[in-house]
């Protein structure tokens, strides 16, 4: 392989990467504080059409995100009321939220089908972008490709190492015995899913507004079911989600390069498509075996809900 | 309605008038009034069921109260949640539900505390707290690795560095050493002497009577009287409790030469849990027809040894555990049972019971095979139903009957439940872990008398407890278990509860053993 291909390869690995790391850790920081938000397609599906509308009204790709913040958390919000307030079954008002929020943004995007937005140019980091290999790979990057590495920090500092990260695990806990020592804990929850929703929202923004800078029908494909995946198989952990998303975008790559290149292999393309899911799976299984890890890391309580007795 | 008194200095601490509570089904509280002082140990006694958790959650907020008043310090307060609770200076020593299992003893403390102290200074409080007082706890270790005892110590220490002015403690000795109750009851009175007012939830009369000024006696959900314990007596107190005398356990003399239904001969198991502790070299032998007790406090090894008899952990070897003479280190829990072990776990909600399931359905987790639920390959409701009736008769278990939630039955006649069911499996070998943790002075006793009934029909009984008056009660032989290595078994006769208190803390005569244990050992 040569440094050329190695350094494009690693460059497509960590955009592909990218979506799946914010969408996963604020899926992550909603799941820790209990609350299973299954609708994370139908709140990128949402967050990628709100951007793309705004980016091509006002012709900022800023605001397109913003946009698209703002449509995961209103999606969230809705899933947080219905779930929080009115108690209704985590899992079921996840699915129609997917299903809703896929549904709608087709029907709010039919305008700007097969639309093109002009390409974001990348930010150069001085100097370091400089070094051979990776440097173009890593530091020539979407604004929002350093927004997910500050994120993957902060989530990781928040949960570790901050009060309000303790407060949050423990809710995720145990929400009664939270309750009992005096925190709010429908509160601190409406907090955690509206996270999530924004997190989801700025993950779709990245694919119609930087990735694909188009708006297709469907084009979330399936990332928020990954990124809720990734969630559950890196057991709850911040930098296992890293990890996955980066397996998940390099096999994705890679697999495609094969693809494309022509080479006569006698693997059937399907497989190959196919090797990203499974192989992710498969590395973060073997990782995360630690029956005395999961347990520590994995919220009691999650996806049932709490209603303050009484 | 009511102003502060003008007769400060005589201001109550708290005052509660007519309480009252109501749930879908029950009238949980009805009218109560109680008045705590500035400094006072105010004991609120009653049985399972009498209301008295009820009450405690409301003071602390918890629950709100249907109708009536709270005081504190003269003044009309709502309490409407436990921050405001702890915002007017009151603790809460909860019995079963306030600590987070995947946090350390550190985390949880500093989620209970106002301010962010650094943890590292936390630490060190927690240290100096739990020298203090005598309730040793690593505050680094995850809480899902303490025994019920150490999770109880953390709870205690987390409300003592609030320095609460009234302090509830539900049922706080229940798991302690009687060295620790000792030490514990100096720091009450310590704290009541500076002031703190203390209400003191227990069912053990002469702890009460030892510790409290006051007491209060709630009988389904009303106050039935007001007593001063020391001028009490136990069996008086137990009748203002619960209405008429308190049942005397029958204790022959056991039944000699019984062949030997567990025998333990040199287990080892080294733990999976990096906080657990290793089983070292544990010999020990139980024959049909006597019961023995295996003291300690709760972490030395005491959920290691029962998970290697009950079969949920299964040992490297054969030999080491012998159920009725067959080798069964290496068989499964359902293959010992069918040796005809029965197990009364340490955890009543989730391993003794299913706690969303009906009790008949509870009865066929175990009872299946041993009480014929089982029907060629189908089970048979009706048959199931009327042994979960058949248990809840015998065994006086107060619930909604055979279809009633495991959840929705107090811990005492859960517990009722849970013994009952294993004992009418008629089991050749009965291990019981705690078998009266939490339960009331009627029901205990109940309990004790079923064991000791199980033992005169020639069943071996093995329990593990940490309340030795228990042990002293109802065993025939005692044994000790410290940082995982058990003692030689001694003959109840031949020991007493001092004896026994020093040798928990790993001091027993090694190297003299009884002849009997020399035997049990060369075997």
């Amino acid at each position: 392989m040569d440094g050329a291909l190695f350094t494009n390869m690693l460059f497509a690995t960590v955009v592909a990467g990218t979506p799946l790391i914010i969408v996963a850790l604020g899926l992550l920081v909603s799941e820790r504080a209990g609350v299973l938000n299954l609708g994370a397609e139908g709140m990128m599906a949402m967050g990628a059409v709100a951007a793309f509308a705004v980016t091509h009204a006002t012709g900022s790709p800023w605001l397109g995100v913003l946009a698209g913040l703002g449509a995961g958390m209103a999606m969230a919000l809705v899933f947080g009321f219905l779930t929080l307030t009115l108690q209704a079954n985590q899992v079921a008002s996840g699915l129609a939220l997917a299903i809703f929020g896929v549904g709608l943004s087709a029907f709010i995007g039919k305008p700007f089908e097969s639309v093109a937005l002009p390409t974001v140019p990348a930010i150069r980091i001085p100097f370091i972008a400089d070094i051979p290999l990776i440097g173009e790979a890593l530091y020539n990057q979407q604004a929002l490709v350093y927004f997910s590495w500050a994120l993957f920090w902060a989530v990781l500092w928040f949960l570790a190492r901050s009060r309000a990260g303790l407060v949050l695990r423990a809710v995720g806990e145990s929400p009664a015995a939270a309750h009992a020592i005096g925190y709010p804990v429908v509160l601190i929850r409406y907090l955690a899913v509206l996270f999530g929703g924004a997190m989801a929202g700025v993950g779709g923004a990245f694919l119609s507004v930087y990735y694909t800078p188009m708006w297709m029908e469907g084009m979330v494909a399936g990332r928020g079911w990954i990124a809720l995946a990734l969630v559950v198989f890196a057991t709850w952990r911040p930098l296992r989600v890293l990890v996955g998303a980066y397996l998940f975008g390099g096999v994705m790559i890679t697999q495609l390069f094969i693809q494309g290149s022509g080479l006569q292999i006698d693997f059937p393309s399907q497989f190959l498509s196919s090797l990203p899911y499974w192989a992710t799976i498969v590395v973060l299984v073997v990782i995360s075996r630690n029956p005395n890890l999961i347990r520590l890391n994995s919220p009691a309580s999650l996806g049932r809900s709490y209603r303050p007795d009484a | 309605m009511s102003s502060p008194s003008p007769t400060a200095g005589t201001t109550p601490r708290l005052r509660l008038a007519g309480i009252r509570k109501v749930y879908p089904t029950v009238v949980a509280n009805d009218g109560i009034d109680l008045t705590v002082e500035p400094g006072e140990i105010h004991a609120v006694l009653g049985e399972n069921g009498a209301g008295k958790s009820t009450l405690m959650k409301i003071i602390y907020g918890v629950t709100r109260p249907s109708a009536g008043e709270i005081h504190w310090e003269g003044e009309r307060v709502e309490v409407a949640n436990p921050a405001r609770a702890r915002a007017l200076g009151i603790g809460m020593v909860f019995q079963h539900f306030s600590l987070f299992e995947t946090l350390t003893v550190a985390e949880n403390v500093a989620l209970a505390l106002p301010g962010r102290p650094p943890l590292a200074e936390l630490t060190q409080r927690i240290a100096e707290v739990s020298e203090h007082y005598g309730l040793p706890v690593d505050p680094r270790r995850h809480v899902h690795a303490l025994s019920v005892g150490e999770r109880q110590r953390v709870e205690i220490i987390r409300c003592l560095l609030q320095n609460p002015r009234l302090l509830i403690m539900d049922e706080p000795t229940s798991v302690l050493t009687p060295q620790a109750v000792r030490r514990l009851f100096d720091t009450l009175r310590m704290l009541s002497v500076e002031g703190c007012s203390i209400l003191y939830i227990s069912h053990k009369l002469d702890e009460i009577q030892e510790l409290c000024h006051t007491a209060t006696v709630l009988r389904g959900g009303r106050v039935t009287g007001h007593c001063k314990p020391a001028e009490e007596t136990p069996q008086s107190m137990a009748r203002l409790m619960i209405g008429k005398d308190l049942p005397v356990c029958e204790h022959g003399p056991a039944a000699t030469g019984g062949e030997a239904r567990l025998q333990l001969s040199g287990l080892s198991h080294a733990s999976d849990d990096p906080f657990g502790t290793d089983l070292r070299d544990i010999h020990l032998d139980v024959h049909a027809g006597e019961i023995v007790g295996i003291a300690g406090v709760s972490g030395n090894g005491q959920q290691e040894l029962l998970r290697a008899i009950s079969g949920e952990e299964r040992i490297a070897e054969k030999f080491p555990v012998r159920i009725g003479g067959v080798e069964a280190g290496r068989l499964n829990a359902a293959q010992r049972r069918r040796l005809g072990l029965c197990f009364v776990p340490e955890e009543r909600l989730g391993r003794g019971a299913v706690p969303s399931m009906s009790l008949a359905d509870n009865a066929v987790l175990t009872a299946a095979r041993n009480a014929g639920l089982v029907r060629g390959g189908f089970l048979s409701f009706a048959r199931a139903r009327r042994f979960a009736a058949e248990c809840i008769e015998r065994f006086d278990v107060r619930s909604g009957g055979p279809r009633a939630a495991a959840k929705s039955l107090s811990g005492g006649n859960l517990q009722k439940f849970i013994v009952g069911r294993e004992v009418l499996q008629t089991p050749r070998l009965l291990v019981c872990a705690q078998p009266t943790w939490g339960v009331d002075v009627g029901a205990a006793a109940f309990i004790r008398q079923a064991l000791i009934d199980l033992r005169n029909r020639g069943c071996a009984v093995l329990v593990i407890s940490e309340e030795l008056d228990e042990l002293f009660e109802i065993c025939d032989r005692i044994a000790v278990i410290a940082k995982g290595r058990l003692s030689p078994a001694r003959p109840v006769a031949e020991t007493s509860v001092e004896d026994i208190g020093v040798w928990m803390s790993g001091l027993w005569p090694g190297a003299e053993p009884l002849p009997a244990e020399v035997a049990d050992a060369a075997a």
